[in-house]
C-alpha cells in the first residue's frame, strides 16, 4: 500500500519499495481469522471422527467407525436387497418360466447385460450381432435351436461344429465350384453333388439343415462363415470345420460355461439372448 | 531528477482517490440511522414480496400443495403445470430470462435487486429493525455495545439474538417447506421426527441467515458477493443511480447562523447521507462499489433541503450524462437495453411456448446401435428401437404404438395396448422388420406415433431411423 493509503494508521514492516510502497502489519480482518480457526478446528475434528492420523500399524480408526470399504459393503448390500425380490425367485425356476413371466424377464433383461459383456461379448460382440466366424444372435437363424431350451444347453455345454473337409471324400476342384456356386444361388440341391457327396445327411434333403446336429440352412440368406461368395463356400468345402485332418479347417468351438457359471447366471444368459433379437 | 519527479507525481495520481477509500472490512459494525421517507417505503412495500416465500407453501391445489418441488420424485408442480426432468430447457430459458432482467434493470436504474429485493439486503434491513427497536437509535447502540455487560444489556442482547435465531429458523423452515407437503413437514418438526436432510437445511439456514443478516451485513456484499461486482460493470453513463449533484453542492460548508454562506454550494456538510448509509459509504464521493443503490441517503438529504428552505435532489437519481449536463439518451435508443430486451422476449416466448404446448404424454425413440440392422434368414432387414413413453398426467394410460414410413414394415413387441405408468417413463422393445426391397437407401425416417386410448389430445410423435444395408 502507498504511504498515503493508511487510514488507520497500521504499523509497517519498515519495507518501502519504490519510494512510496510499504507493506502494512494490521490483522487481517475478523471474519477472515474466525474462518482460519474454524478451518484448522475442523480438521482436528474431523480427524478425531474419521479415521486420519498414521499410527503404529495402521491409521487411527475414528470414532465415528467408518471404513472405506465399509461404506462400500453397506453400499452393495442394500443393492441387493433391492434386487432381492427378483433373485430370489430366479434359482427355483426354469428359464423359460423366467422369459414367460414379464417383469423377471426385464429384469433379467437390464440386470444381465453385465453377465453377457463378461462372458458372451468378447466372441459374440456387445449387442450379440457376431464377429467374423462366430454367430450372430440377433438374428432368427439358430444353429441349434432358438428355443430357451436348447439355448440354456447350448450355454452349459458348448458346441463344436464338424464338418469333415471336402465332405470326407475326394471331391476335385471342378466338383467343389459347382456346388459351391449352387449353394451361393441359395438352390444346394440343384447340384446332383448334394446327394453325391452325402451333404444332405446334415444338412437335410431340402439343405435347410438339421438344428440336432448344428447344420446350417444352406437355403436362407444368413452364412456361419464369411459373406456367402462362391470363394467363401468353396473355402469351406475345402476344408471343413473343425477337421482334424485339415489344418486351415473353419474352428467352431463355443467353450462350456457350465464349469464357469452357477445354473442361475446361465439362465439370465439364456433369457437375455432370447430377448436380444425377438425370436 | 526530472524523471524522478515525474515518476513521484504519477505514483500520486495513481492514488489520488485512494484517500477517500474508506472500506470497512468488519472492524466496525454499521449502525444505520433510519429515516422515514419515499424510498423507505418502496422498500418496505419490495421486501414484502419476500411474504410469498413464507406465505406460498400452505396454498393448496386440488389434493397437493400448490407449488411442490418434488426432488425425491423428479417432479416440480406449480398449479395446474407439473414439471419433469425432460422439461429442463424450460428452466434453461427461465435462468436465463432472470439473468437478463437482473441485466437490463441494472443497466436502466442500478443495483435495483440489491436494494430493494435482495434477501441479505431485506433480512439485514429486517434484523436492524429489530435492533433500532430494542436498543434504540444509532448512538445508543453504539453506547450499548461500549458498555459494561449488566443485567439491562444482557437481557436486551439475548432478547435480540433470540428473535434472530427465530427469523432464522423460520426462514429455514419456510423453506424446507417448499419441497414438502407444508403440513406434514410441519407436523414433523413439532413431533421432532423430521428427516434429517430436513434437519439439515433447516439448521444451515438458521446459522447463514443469523451470521449474515445479523453479524456480516453489508460484509456479505463487499466480499461474498458475486453479483454486487457483476452489476457494477453493467452500469453505463447513462444508467441512472442515486447520485450526488456535485455542481449543486460544492464547495460544502457548514451552515452559519441557519444560513448557506455566500459562495458555497448546497451541502451543508450535516452528514445526514453517511448516518442513514446501511453499508457505511459517503455517496458524496460517487459511484462505488459498496453502494446497493437503496436510495435511502435520496430520503435524508430530501428532509434536510426541505428544512433549510432549499429544493430537493441533491442527491437524486440521476445519470452520469445527466449530471455532467451532456443530454440524456432516452431508454429505447441504447443498444445495450435493446439487446436485453430482444434476449428477454425470446426467453419468455420459449417459456410460453413450452408452457402451452406442454403435452400430457411424449415418446422418446432410441435407435439400437449395436448392430444398427439384422439381416434375417428371409432376407428382410430388421432395426431394434427402445420406444420410452413417458406420462405425464396423473392417471396410468394405455395406449397404442403405430410405426409408419416404409412400405411392408411389420412390428413386433409393441403391438395391442401398452401401459403407461403415471409420473415416469415406460419402455418398451420394439423390433421393425421389412423387406430389402422396400429400402431405397442407408437409412429411411420412420415415425413412431402413440396415441392414449379414449384420451384423444394425448398424443405424441417421434421421428427416428431404420437403418439398412447399402442397396
Amino acid at each position: 500500500m502507498s504511504e498515503q493509503n493508511n487510514p488507520y494508521g497500521a504499523p509497517t514492516t519498515g519495507h518501502v519499495w519504490d519510494d512510496n510502497l510499504a507493506e502494512l502489519a494490521n490483522q487481517p480482518p475478523k471474519w477472515w481469522m474466525i474462518g482460519l480457526h474454524a478451518s484448522w478446528i475442523l480438521v482436528v475434528l474431523y480427524g478425531i471422527a474419521y479415521p486420519m492420523w498414521p499410527w503404529f500399524g495402521g491409521a487411527t480408526t475414528g470414532l465415528m467407525g467408518w471404513t472405506q470399504i465399509g461404506e462400500y459393503k453397506q453400499d452393495v448390500a442394500a443393492i441387493q436387497s433391492v434386487r432381492a425380490k427378483y433373485e430370489d425367485q430366479l434359482p427355483g425356476m426354469s428359464a423359460s418360466a423366467i422369459l414367460a413371466d414379464s417383469e423377471l424377464s426385464e429384469y433379467v433383461v437390464r440386470s444381465a447385460k453385465v453377465l453377457f459383456g463378461d462372458n458372451c461379448a468378447a466372441c459374440h460382440g456387445g449387442g450379440g450381432q457376431g464377429n467374423p466366424g462366430y454367430p450372430n444372435l440377433v438374428d432368427d437363424d439358430w444353429l441349434y435351436g432358438g428355443d430357451i431350451d436348447t439355448i440354456v444347453m447350448t450355454v452349459t455345454n458348448g458346441r463344436t461344429g464338424m464338418m469333415p473337409a471336402k465332405a470326407g471324400v475326394a471331391m476335385t476342384d471342378a466338383e467343389i465350384d459347382q456346388l459351391a456356386n449352387a449353394i451361393a444361388q441359395g438352390q444346394p440341391t440343384s447340384s446332383p453333388l448334394f446327394m453325391e457327396k452325402a451333404c444332405f445327411a446334415c444338412h437335410g434333403m431340402d439343405g435347410k439343415g438339421m438344428h440336432a446336429l448344428g447344420a446350417p440352412n444352406l437355403t436362407d440368406s444368413i452364412w456361419r462363415f464369411g459373406d456367402g461368395s462362391v470363394e467363401a463356400i468353396k473355402y469351406t468345402i475345402t476344408h471343413g470345420v473343425n477337421d482334424p485332418s485339415d489344418p486351415q479347417s473353419r474352428n467352431a468351438v463355443m467353450p462350456k460355461f457350465g464349469e464357469r457359471l452357477n445354473e442361475t447366471d446361465i439362465k439370465k444368459l439364456a433369457v437375455y439372448v432370447s430377448k436380444l433379437g425377438a425370436n | 531528477m526530472n524523471d524522478q519527479v515525474d515518476k513521484q507525481a504519477h505514483a500520486d495520481d495513481l492514488y489520488a482517490e485512494s484517500h477517500y477509500w474508506h472500506v470497512n472490512t468488519g472492524n466496525e459494525t454499521i449502525h444505520a440511522k433510519r429515516m422515514p421517507g419515499r424510498f423507505r417505503n418502496v422498500k418496505w412495500a419490495a421486501a414484502a414480496v419476500w411474504l410469498v416465500f413464507f406465505v406460498g407453501p400452505y396454498l393448496r391445489w386440488g389434493e397437493r400443495q400448490a407449488v411442490l418441488f418434488d426432488i425425491p420424485g423428479r417432479q416440480f408442480h406449480i398449479f395446474g403445470i407439473t414439471i419433469l426432468p425432460q422439461d429442463v430447457w424450460m428452466l434453461s430459458l427461465t435462468l436465463l430470462f432472470f439473468a437478463i432482467l437482473l441485466a437490463v434493470v441494472t443497466s436502466i436504474a442500478g443495483r435495483v435487486f440489491c436494494g430493494y429485493f435482495c434477501f441479505q439486503t431485506v433480512w439485514t434491513d429486517i434484523f436492524t429493525w429489530i435492533e433500532d427497536k430494542l436498543e434504540g437509535g444509532p448512538q445508543k447502540r453504539r453506547k450499548l455495545d461500549e458498555a459494561p455487560w449488566d443485567f439491562t444489556k444482557i437481557r436486551i442482547k439475548v432478547v435480540k439474538h433470540v428473535i434472530w435465531i427465530a427469523i432464522g429458523m423460520l426462514t429455514g423452515i419456510s423453506f424446507t417447506l417448499w419441497f414438502g407437503d407444508a403440513f406434514e413437514m410441519w407436523k414433523g418438526f413439532l413431533t421432532l421426527s423430521a428427516s434429517s436432510v430436513a434437519w439439515g437445511s433447516v439448521a444451515v439456514f438458521t446459522f447463514f441467515t443469523y451470521l449474515f443478516a445479523g453479524h456480516m451485513r453489508e460484509q456479505v456484499c463487499f466480499w461474498l458477493c458475486p453479483y454486487a461486482r457483476i452489476q457494477g460493470v453493467m452500469y453505463d453513463k447513462e444508467t441512472i443511480l442515486p447520485a450526488y449533484d456535485y455542481n449543486r453542492g460544492e464547495p460544502r460548508g457548514k451552515l452559519k447562523k441557519g444560513q448557506i454562506e455566500e459562495g458555497k454550494g448546497d451541502c451543508i456538510e450535516c452528514g445526514q447521507c453517511v448516518a442513514v448509509c446501511p453499508t457505511g459509504i459517503d455517496i458524496r464521493h460517487g459511484q462505488q462499489e459498496g453502494c446497493i443503490t437503496c436510495a435511502l441517503c435520496l430520503d435524508a438529504c430530501d428532509a434536510v433541503m426541505e428544512k433549510i428552505g432549499r429544493p430537493t435532489g441533491l442527491i437524486r437519481y440521476a445519470s452520469m450524462d445527466e449530471l455532467e449536463g451532456k443530454p440524456a439518451l432516452k431508454m429505447f435508443q441504447r443498444p445495450r437495453v435493446l439487446v436485453y430486451l430482444t434476449i428477454l422476449t425470446l426467453a419468455m416466448s420459449g417459456i410460453l411456448y413450452g408452457l402451452f404446448n406442454l403435452s400430457g404424454i411424449e415418446v422418446k425413440v432410441l435407435h439400437e446401435r449395436q448392430p444398427l440392422y439384422v439381416l434375417q434368414s428371409d432376407g428382410s432387414i430388421q432395426n431394434k428401437y427402445s420406444v420410452k413413453i413417458l406420462n405425464k398426467t396423473a392417471q396410468d394410460q394405455q395406449v397404442r404404438l403405430s410405426v409408419a414410413g416404409l412400405p411392408e414394415l411389420t412390428v413386433s413387441g409393441g403391438e395391442g395396448s401398452l401401459a403407461a405408468h403415471k409420473g415416469r417413463i415406460t419402455s418398451y422393445t420394439v423390433f421393425v422388420r421389412v423387406p430389402r426391397a422396400s429400402l431405397k437407401t442407408e437409412s429411411t425416417p420412420i415415425t413412431f406415433h402413440v396415441e392414449a386410448e379414449g384420451e384423444e389430445e394425448l398424443v405424441s410423435t417421434y421421428t427416428s431411423m431404420f437403418i439398412g444395408p447399402r442397396p
